[in-house]
């Protein structure tokens, strides 16, 4: 299979991206500046994403589909407004986690973005659960580019008027070049932003533009730092087939009215939920310069085995390493002693709360 | 006149006497990317040529770092374990990584110069 390029290749070029490739696309994992620079420069000013090797799966149906999509996912799609999102999972039957994923409701269906290295297996799980009987359409025609940073808000809106007056989790149609495009303010930094969904003839003049505006383009490797310090998870790191949502610490986006309810998983779930679960996803912070990178083993006072990263680099806004990891379920509470072994050594290591990074989500414009 | 070579793992090594100082090039520090962390050997450790002497730590991974030759180590460079960034600023001067005795001169004649050095990272690069 031959590596796939994004609208936006000749720009990362151009931009002096190194390339490197990602679940089957060649993909910017760095610019000139650098990662540390290019994570500073979204956190103070704004920065440009292309994740058009996401997946873009749009669903189209009504109230049958809305019925037939709970029986698939724990999310309260019965009560999501026409334009507003949510965070999910598609699960297996064990309750293990096969994508994370965030669904919107559109005027005429579903959109949901699923991760590069996930979406063809999901959208051929999906399509069988819905027995065909819905019109499915993983679009590649269209590019995906997301933009964060406190500055986002005012460097969209010169280019795209309008869009500042969505609210975080929400999305609308607005048109750019003539042609419609599709915004939700959401985002993987831990910042307030927006992700644009526009076809692939119209993004490399939009970002373009976004530049002029002062915005940059940041690499995958500033993403997984943004995202890490956010304490949000990577799927296939963080999250995997053979890890729930309860033990992910995702506890908070499997609404209550569902947890009653049937859907994939379900008895799993309302196992976990009744009798807890016995490892959980933590937030670690080493006490010293050392990084602990995904599968270092986590051990406790006693030089028992309890636990292994899943996350872990140098925080370039928090200036301190940071992980994240799953640890026995005793041992998960916040300031417990824990340590990592890195290159032979026991290296002590504190469990802390999520975010390393407070959030900066803007709820809408009235409410700042 | 001091003597600098340079090893295929991308470290220069500059001999005094018998005094060896040892650390990684800008070619290596351009592939790694920024440095956040770095790790050294003890002092009065003795390290073996192409052994294992420390380790870097980029946002991305971890390298190891080798020693190009044998020897006793004899300081170590604190300002970059303090503030590894020194290490993408300054690599083939201030940010040094360690000083060895050298025990053995002629582990140096396998090492390239600077031109046959150049030639291998662009070659490497490519």
């Amino acid at each position: 299979m031959s590596i796939k390029k994004t609208s936006l290749n000749n720009l990362h070029i151009k931009y002096g991206a190194k390339l490197v490739e990602f679940a089957g696309y060649q993909m910017p994992i760095q610019y000139k500046d650098g990662i540390i620079q290019e994570h500073k420069y979204t956190r103070s000013h704004s920065g440009i994403f292309d994740v058009s090797h996401m997946g873009q799966l749009f669903i189209l149906g009504g109230d049958d589909l809305t019925n037939d999509l709970e029986k698939i996912f724990p999310a309260d799609l019965k009560k999501l407004k026409t334009n507003q999102s949510k965070y999910s999972f598609l699960m297996n039957n064990k309750g293990g986690i096969q994508d994370d994923l965030i669904i919107t409701k559109t005027s005429d269906g579903f959109l949901i973005i699923l991760n590069a290295a996930c979406k063809y297996n999901d959208y051929e799980v999906i399509k069988s659960k819905l027995d065909n009987k819905y019109k499915l359409n993983l679009d590649d025609s269209l590019s995906l580019i997301a933009l964060q940073g406190p500055e986002a808000k005012n460097v969209l809106n010169k280019v795209i008027p309008g869009c500042n007056n969505l609210k975080f989790m929400n999305g609308d149609n607005f048109i750019y070049n003539d042609e419609k495009v599709y915004i939700t303010r959401s985002g993987y930094t831990g910042e307030d932003g927006f992700e644009i969904s526009m076809k692939h003839s119209d993004a490399e003049t939009f970002v373009e533009s976004l530049i002029k505006n002062g915005s940059r383009l940041i690499g995958l490797g500033a993403r997984d730092t943004l995202r890490m310090e956010a304490g949000l998870c990577l799927y296939g790191n963080d999250l995997d087939n053979d890890t729930s949502p309860i033990e992910a610490n995702l506890k908070w986006a499997i609404p209550k009215s569902r947890i009653e309810t049937e859907f994939v998983g379900s008895e799993v779930l309302k196992n976990q939920f009744q009798s807890g679960v016995k490892k959980l996803r933590v937030g670690i912070k080493p006490d010293s310069k050392v990084i602990a990178r995904g599968n270092t083993k986590i051990y406790n006072d006693k030089n028992q085995e309890i636990g292994k990263v899943t996350s872990g680099t140098f925080g370039p806004s928090v200036e301190h390493p940071i992980a994240m990891g799953y640890v026995d379920n005793s041992y998960s509470t916040v300031n417990t002693k824990i340590f990592l072994e890195v290159r032979g050594k026991k290296i002590p290591a504190n469990i802390c709360n999520l975010p390393f990074y407070k959030k900066n989500y803007v709820k809408g414009e009235i409410n700042v | 006149m001091s003597e600098v070579k340079y090893s295929k793992e991308h470290e220069w090594i500059k001999l005094d006497g018998e005094e060896a100082t040892i650390g990684i090039t800008k070619h290596a520090t351009e592939m790694l990317g920024d440095i956040v962390f770095a790790e050294l050997p003890e002092k009065g450790s003795n390290v073996e040529k192409d052994g294992t002497a420390g380790v870097v730590e980029s946002t991305k991974a971890a390298s190891d770092v080798y020693t190009p030759v044998s020897g006793e180590v004899i300081d170590t460079n604190q300002m970059i374990v303090d503030d590894p960034s020194k290490i993408n600023e300054d690599p083939e001067e201030s940010a040094w990584f360690f000083k060895l005795k050298i025990k053995d001169k002629t582990e140096m004649d396998s090492l390239m110069n600077k031109e046959e050095y150049e030639k291998f990272a662009k070659e490497a690069s490519a």
